[in-house]
This record gives C-alpha cells, sequence and structure tokens, in this order.
C-alpha cells in the first residue's frame, strides 16, 4: 500500500523557505563520504584505557554515519542505522535462535523504544519461537512488525480542525523541541486547506521569540497576534481568540513559551491559559498538541505526563525525525498514553510536516521485506 | 517497579545470595540489572556495553566477592567507573590564545547553543574579560535578533550579521570586528544542524577552518536519548572538539547523553547548563553526574545517617505498629517530622537524595526549614483526639487549628493532604521496615520541597 507520507514525499518540494536548494527526494543515493575516525588526540583513558566500541561486536554507530540526507522521509528513516541493523541481520536469513533475538532487542534498544517496550516485545517473540510458531527468520520479523503496528495504529489519529471555528489549537511543551517551527508548517498546511489562520505569539518569555512567529507569519502570508516579550502570555492567546472570533478566521494556533515539565510554576501558568480561553469558548482549546523532540530519550515519558496533568494534552507531534534519531519513544508514549500522534516534523522548512501513519512509521524502521 | 539502581541491585543482589553467595556467576544476573539502569537512563548501548565489560572486570574482583555487603559494592564499583568515565571536573575554558580567542558553538537544533553563548558571555565578564559574541545562524528565523537580545542582556559586544550573508563571511568579519574592538574573547553562534546533513556539516568545517578557534564546544541536550552517540560522533569527525556543555540539566532527565558523549568525543564535559537564564552556567561534577544517571542519590549515606540518628525506639514502635495494620496518625507523623529536623532538617537531607544534588544551588538555599516547623507548630494545635483520629478535623475545626497555630486554613489543608499521602505509603511500605520509612520520608520531602521554587 502506498503511504501517504510517501505520496507527500515524491511530490516535487516547492522551492525551500530556509535553506539552499533541496535535491529531489528521489534523487539518486549519493555514496556518503564517512570521514576517517579520528585517532584521539588528547587526554588518557579515551585513547587507550576503552575497548574501542567502534569495533565492537554491533557497529550501529558506524552503520548510521552512512545515512544520506534530504530524500523522501521513508528513505531516510530506513537508512537509519536502526533500519540497516535490521536489513543486514534478516538479509542473512539467520536461523531461529536466541542470539537473533538479542540482536533484534539491540536494535529496538537503540532507537529509544525503551528497556519496558522492547522487553514486552522481544519476551512475547520469544514465546512464540519457542513455541515454534515461526518457520523463519522472515515469519518471526513480520509477528514482529505486526505487534509494533498494532501498538501504533490506534494512535495514528490525524488532526481535524473542522467543525469548529475558530479551531483553537494551543501548542506546548519542554525548550527547543519545534513547537514554533511546528506551528509555521501547521500554518502552511491549514492554509493549503483553505483555511483562515491566526497565530498568536504566546512565547513572551524566550528572547526574540515574537519575532521567530513574526518572521513565519510574515513568509505565509498569515496574521500573527503579539503584544511583545514580557506581555502576559494568558491575555495575548485570550486577545488572539476574540480577534479570530471576530474575523472569522478558522483556526487559531498559540504558540507557548517552552517550559520544562518539572517546573510547576510554569506548568501553572498553562493551566492559565485554558481557564482565560473557556471564558471565550467552553470547549477552547480544541486541540492541545504536545510537540517531542524525536532525538529526546526516555524523558519523554516523564514530559507526557506532566503536561498531561497539567494542561490535559489531546495529541502529539515529534519533530526532527530527518536526523538521525529514531523516536522510537513513540512506542512506549504510545503504550504508556495512547494520545493521538498527530503529525511527524521531517526538517526545518514549512513543508517539512507530515500526518503521523503509523504502517509507514514502521516501514521505516522495519522494512516489510528485504 | 523500582525506580533506582540501588534497590533494584538491593533485590537481585538479595535474590542471589538467598540462594548462597554471591559468585562470579550470579553475579551477572547484578549486572544485567545496570544495564537496565544504564539504558533506562538514556546510555547508548555501545557505550552501555563497553562499560558493562569495565564493571565486570572489577566486580568479579574480590572487592565485591568478599564484601559483607555485596549489593551496595557493587554500586560504588558501577559509581566508581562512571565517574572515572567522565572524566575530571573542568570548568574552565582555554582561553590561551592572541585575542581575540575565539569560541565555536556547534550542535543540533533546539540544543541550547545560543543561550549557552549568552550564559558563557556573562561568565566571562564577570571574569572581567571584554567579550563580543556573533550570529552565523542564517536560518532560523529570528536567530539573530535572540542573540542581539541576550548580548544586550548580559553587556556582550554583538557584532551585527545579516541572513543575506554568507556564515564564513559573517564569521571573518566578526573576527576583525573583534580586533578592532581589542576584544579578549570572540564567541561565534551557530545554526543547528542535523548530523548527516552534509551541506551544513560542510559549512561549519568551512566555519572552523576560517575561525581557527581555541575552543570548540560541543552543545548537547540532556534529555537527548541514543542517538546522542551517533551525532557526538558525527560533529567529533568532522570538528576538533575542545569541549562538551551539556543543557536543561534542570529537569529530570537522568541525562545519560552526557556519559554517552564523553566516551565517543573522549572530550571534557566544561558545563551544564541549568536554565534558560544568562547566568543559569554551571560546573560539571563528574561524580554527581554519575549519581544522577544511576538515579540514586546519595542513598547509602542517607540510610546510615537515618540509622544513626532517629530515635531507633520510636522508629521501631512505629514499624510495630504499622506492621500489625494500626493507623499511621498525626503523632506519628509529627514524630518523623522532629527527627528529620534532628537530621540537619531538609538541607542535610536533600543533599543526599537522588537527583536534588543536581539542582542549581538558588534553587537549594531557597529550602529551608520553616515548611516542616510550620507543620509540627499545626499538628501541635490539635487536640489529642484529632491526632489520633485525623478524621475528626472537619472545617470549624481546621479553622481553629489554623488560629491556634498562626497559620491560614490552606496550610492546615495541605498539611492534612501530606498527611493522607504519607499514612497511604505506610500502607504500602508496612512490611518494608527501615525501607519503608525511607521511601516514606522521601515522598514526604517532594510534598514540601515541590514549591518554593524561584520564578524564572
Ligand atoms: N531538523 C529539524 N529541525 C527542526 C524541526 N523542527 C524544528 N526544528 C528546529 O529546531 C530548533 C528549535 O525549533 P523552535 O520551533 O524554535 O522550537 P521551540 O523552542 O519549541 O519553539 C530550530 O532551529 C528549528 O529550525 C524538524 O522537524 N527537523
Ligand atoms: N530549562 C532550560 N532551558 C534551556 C537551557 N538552555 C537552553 N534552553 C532553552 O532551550 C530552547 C532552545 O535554546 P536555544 O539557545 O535557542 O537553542 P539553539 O537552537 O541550540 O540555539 C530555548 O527555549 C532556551 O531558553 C537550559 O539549560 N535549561
Ligand atoms: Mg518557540
Ligand atoms: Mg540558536
Amino acid at each position: 500500500m502506498p503511504s501517504l507520507w510517501n505520496k507527500l514525499a515524491n511530490r516535487k518540494p516547492p522551492p525551500p523557505v530556509d535553506r539552499g536548494p533541496a535535491p529531489l527526494d528521489d534523487e539518486a543515493p549519493v555514496a556518503p563520504s564517512i570521514p576517517a575516525r579520528q585517532e584521539p588526540g588528547s587526554p588518557g583513558w579515551h585513547a587507550s584505557a576503552l575497548p574501542n566500541i567502534a569495533n565492537g561486536p554491533d557497529d550501529l554507530l558506524a552503520t548510521a554515519a552512512a545515512a544520506v540526507p534530504r530524500r523522501g522521509w521513508r528513505e531516510r528513516l530506513s537508512d537509519s542505522g536502526f533500519a540497516r541493523g535490521l536489513s543486514s541481520l534478516f538479509a542473512r536469513n539467520p536461523v531461529l535462535s536466541d542470539e537473533l533475538l538479542d540482536e533484534l532487542e539491540i536494535t529496538l534498544l537503540s532507537a529509544d523504544v525503551g528497556v519496558n517496550a522492547t522487553a514486552e516485545l522481544i519476551d512475547d517473540l520469544r514465546r512464540r519461537m519457542h513455541k515454534r510458531e515461526f518457520a523463519d527468520a522472515a515469519a518471526l520479523r513480520e509477528a514482529l512488525r505486526s505487534r509494533m503496528v498494532a501498538l501504533l495504529e490506534p494512535v495514528a489519529q490525524p488532526l481535524d480542525p473542522g467543525g469548529r471555528k475558530p479551531f483553537v489549537l494551543l501548542v506546548v511543551g519542554v525548550n527547543g523541541v519545534g513547537k514554533t517551527t511546528t506551528i509555521g508548517k501547521l500554518a502552511r498546511r491549514f492554509q493549503q486547506e483553505k483555511r483562515d489562520v491566526l497565530l498568536a505569539a504566546g512565547d513572551t518569555f524566550r528572547a526574540a521569540a515574537v519575532a521567530q512567529l513574526q518572521e513565519w507569519g510574515g513568509r505565509l502570508g498569515v496574521p500573527v497576534c503579539s503584544q511583545g516579550q514580557g506581555a502576559d502570555s494568558a491575555s495575548v492567546i485570550f486577545d488572539a481568540l476574540q480577534m479570530a472570533d471576530a474575523h472569522g478566521k478558522d483556526v487559531m494556533i498559540a504558540d507557548t513559551a517552552g517550559r520544562l515539565h518539572t517546573r510547576s510554576g510554569l506548568m501553572d501558568e498553562l493551566a492559565k491559559v485554558r481557564r482565560v480561553l473557556g471564558k471565550l469558548d467552553a470547549e477552547a482549546p480544541h486541540e492541545v498538541l504536545m510537540v517531542i523532540d524525536g532525538t529526546t530519550g526516555q524523558n519523554a515519558i516523564n514530559q507526557v505526563r506532566q503536561f498531561i496533568d497539567a494542561i490535559g494534552v489531546t495529541g502529539l507531534a515529534v519533530t526532527k525525525l530527518d536526523g538521525t534519531a529514531k523516536g522510537g519513544v513513540v512506542f512506549a508514549l504510545a503504550r504508556e498514553f495512547a494520545l493521538p500522534i498527530r503529525y511527524v516534523g521531517l526538517g526545518e522548512r514549512a513543508e517539512d510536516l507530515r500526518t503521523f501513519e503509523a504502517r509507514a512509521f514502521l516501514d521505516g524502521l522495519l522494512p516489510a521485506s528485504a | 517497579m523500582f525506580d533506582n539502581l540501588t534497590q533494584r541491585l538491593s533485590a537481585t543482589v538479595q535474590r542471589l545470595t538467598g540462594r548462597g553467595r554471591l559468585t562470579e556467576e550470579n553475579i551477572r544476573e547484578a549486572l544485567r540489572e545496570v544495564r537496565v539502569a544504564l539504558l533506562e537512563a538514556d546510555v547508548a548501548l555501545p557505550v552501555v556495553q563497553a562499560l558493562i565489560e569495565r564493571i565486570k572486570v572489577r566486580a568479579v574482583g574480590q572487592e565485591v566477592l568478599k564484601s559483607l555487603t555485596p549489593g551496595q559494592a557493587l554500586i560504588k564499583v558501577v559509581r566508581d567507573e562512571l565517574t572515572a568515565v567522565m572524566g575530571t571536573q573542568n570548568a574552565s575554558l582555554h582561553l590561551a590564545a592572541t585575542p581575540p580567542a575565539v569560541v565555536l558553538m556547534a550542535g543540533l537544533q533546539g540544543a541550547g547553543k545560543t543561550t549557552t553563548v549568552a550564559k558563557l558571555a556573562k561568565h566571562l565578564i564577570d571574569h572581567k574579560k571584554k567579550v563580543m559574541v556573533v550570529s552565523a545562524d542564517v536560518y532560523r528565523p529570528a536567530a539573530i535578533e535572540q542573540l542581539h537580545t541576550l548580548a544586550q542582556q548580559v553587556g556582550a559586544g554583538f557584532v551585527p550579521s545579516h541572513v543575506g550573508e554568507k556564515p564564513v563571511a559573517i564569521a571573518k568579519a566578526a573576527v576583525d570586528a573583534a580586533r578592532r574592538e581589542v576584544a579578549d574573547v570572540l564567541i561565534v553562534d551557530t545554526a543547528g544542524r542535523t548530523s548527516i546533513d552534509e551541506a551544513m556539516m560542510a559549512e561549519i568545517k568551512a566555519l572552523h577552518e576560517a575561525l581557527d578557534p581555541v575552543e570548540t564546544l560541543f552543545v548537547v541536550d540532556s534529555m537527548t536519548g541514543q542517538d546522542a552517540a551517533n551525532t557526538a560522533r558525527h560533529f567529533a569527525d568532522a570538528l576538533p572538539l575542545t569541549g562538551v556543555i551539556l543543557t536543561k540539566v534542570d529537569g529530570d532527565a537522568r541525562g545519560g547523553a552526557a556519559l554517552s558523549v564523553r566516551y565517543i568525543t573522549g572530550r571534557p564535559i566544561k558545563f551544564l547548563g541549568a536554565g534558560e537564564k544568562p547566568d543559569a552556567l554551571e560546573p560539571f561534577h563528574p561524580d554527581r553526574m554519575a549519581t544522577r544517571i544511576l538515579g540514586m542519590g546519595d542513598v547509602l549515606s542517607l540510610i546510615e545517617d537515618v540509622q544513626q540518628k532517629t530515635d531507633a525506639d520510636k522508629a521501631a514502635k512505629l514499624a510495630a505498629k504499622v506492621a500489625k495494620g494500626k493507623r499511621f496518625d498525626l503523632n506519628d507523623m509529627k514524630d518523623q517530622l522532629d527527627q528529620m529536623l534532628n537530621m540537619g532538617g531538609l538541607a542535610g537531607l536533600m543533599e543526599k537524595l537522588p537527583g536534588v544534588s543536581s539542582l542549581p544551588d538558588k534553587v537549594k538555599s531557597q529550602v529551608n526549614d520553616k515548611e516542616v516547623q510550620r507543620m509540627i507548630a499545626i499538628i501541635g494545635s490539635m487536640t489529642k483526639k484529632e491526632r489520633r483520629h485525623p478524621d475528626l478535623l472537619n472545617g470549624s475545626r481546621r479553622a481553629r487549628v489554623a488560629r491556634g497555630s498562626g497559620t491560614q486554613p490552606a496550610d492546615v489543608n495541605r498539611l492534612l493532604k501530606q498527611y493522607t499521602q504519607m499514612e497511604k505509603m505506610m500502607g504500602k511500605f508496612a512490611r518494608g521496615g527501615m525501607k519503608g520509612l525511607m521511601r516514606q520520608m522521601g515522598g514526604a520531602m517532594k510534598g514540601m520541597g515541590g514549591r518554593g521554587m524561584p520564578p524564572r
């Protein structure tokens, strides 16, 4: 089944907004130049005292070095150390053995799937393998795939901003995860769906955060409601909703300052935003979209838990999956919270946003066949 | 189930030694627990494997096997190894160069580079250096303006740059400007980049070549997962890094990335970023970081402390009482609070609890024993009957207690809520003896320390 992501990815990208010309998504793979590993020039312990892990049993780090940038998202993901490790593993058509499971375990752990989620997946496979449920390694892989898809499929729920007017979308998350960028991308997407969008510069704390959102607004021709740095975030967002209402906007997207989930005072501020919005529309915000940095490890679980407590998250977006990180923590998140995953971010440009799709995500990690 | 390595290992070792002695054979099982703990802390798997090898060598040595408390001996070995790998405390920048000494920043998007530039600038200005900063980030919207604002905040010279310029040209012009202004240090901020973006990696190499910096600092988010190893390797391959800065340690991430990056690059971690403001820069302590990664705090010495300083009689009585299914009442709570003060109060305890030691000193200094004293005063204003039967405390009684103790009804409510939590926990750990007590004290602390954080 050709996935939506692939269709999107294979479409010729519009002229890039930020960075130099982007190669076409279907461009032939370029042989990567892997710089020779430098011998560490200095202090003692590193050079000699420790085993050289690059030559260790799993060469995960070295394989990942060979990834190629800027192609279709699926290709990008399947070129990762994670997927490649798996592919070469299965290409050898290994015998069914505990070692095979160990290697699978390593692969899952290296993608941030997490100890618990990994153990659950592998233990299940082991049990079934010992019951002779699988004819060969390929069958075992299929079984793992369907388990992983089954984990993600229920949470692959796209966001529908229709049905409310204005639809109020509040974007939250810890520092630097990509909230503002995701808002730019969303604004572009909604615009293309012929929706009238208004942005609210609710990050009144970080230096030049307002200017950053304004620049996104300027690029896209989307109005931005702001009161500058230091203003009260809740009142900026409140005013924006009033304005969105008055101007018959379809969607209002509110930015917020990044905050670590451990800062209870800052988390309370989010609750205030909800309270204030409730005065205008009892059901606003209609979506609280929490942005997770795809490079984050197991701490993402704490993050989501605290944001759910503080403001009631209704959907997730996972960013920065265009790098070497695999975002495997979404398995742990799906298992623990079952929150809808709405989008993935695959770059810094306005068009680098995709709807989250379970099978497509997994195809990148654990291809169906060699 | 167990949230820290101490509990995990104690349980395993207890189970193992229950079947006999701790041997070379079954130490493997204990090491598996270490592996899990490191993975849960986001240490990259290849690094975990290498570390386990090192730990194994020492663990099968006599020090652990012969120890009367093999679980604790093993923990000590683990922590020592981690500390050793993390290197020495090394908070200094090496700026011995013909001025301006150039510092180049590098890292992924959103890691905290720009914020760290401001922190470093402030740090150097506080040490009487003349500092200038420049942004070569012509990609992220308003990145230059962000640095401009921060430079003004910390009083650093700002070399203007523009989106239309080439980063290398910006860098060269900035060196000229810094020379003209006779600045001691020039810090060059760069755009975030993924390590597989070849064009962008080529760009930062070109920047390095043009600038010939004395310090090339890799900035990494402490919440990073397994990818920290990949990314660090790619950056270290592209650039001769001289140090690492670990940001956002003010959160609750265990920070295994610190170990991964240190191990992969072999470069010292020079500073920690512990907040969004320019003064939130801290020196790096390898032992504290090891402790944090293991998620254990100085639980061992806390246990010793508790054993020495708690009134053993009272503790035993309480344990017996709870074990018999009797209710933990407000008298018991007051005893616990009294003992907490005996042990050096919150500040003394805090130093030893997981994660707390890595909090900024500023935060720590905010915690004091007033809250504990207030709680004791509130309980002191209750009748004997109320202390034994907290359910009696209806609205009017609570109001009376508040008046009597010079507090607000909200304080009384909060105390009762904390009491309810403690009571629940006592039930849970009824058969846990001393350990149950310990955990319960930890929980009570959380209820108190959680507030009173400074506004940012
Ligand atoms: N590579 C990559 N970078 C991203 C992505 N999303 C955001 N970023 C970058 O991450 C950095 C922080 O993003 P920003 O939106 O300012 O984060 P915020 O602090 O959460 O608002 C910026 O440099 C963005 O360009 C993504 O999907 N991929
Ligand atoms: N809590 C906390 N936030 C930080 C820290 N360092 C940076 N940040 C925040 O992380 C986000 C990204 O930082 P920035 O300096 O723009 O990252 P850059 O993209 O690498 O330049 C901003 O919201 C910063 O305020 C830190 O040590 N602690
Ligand atoms: Mg932002
Ligand atoms: Mg920056």
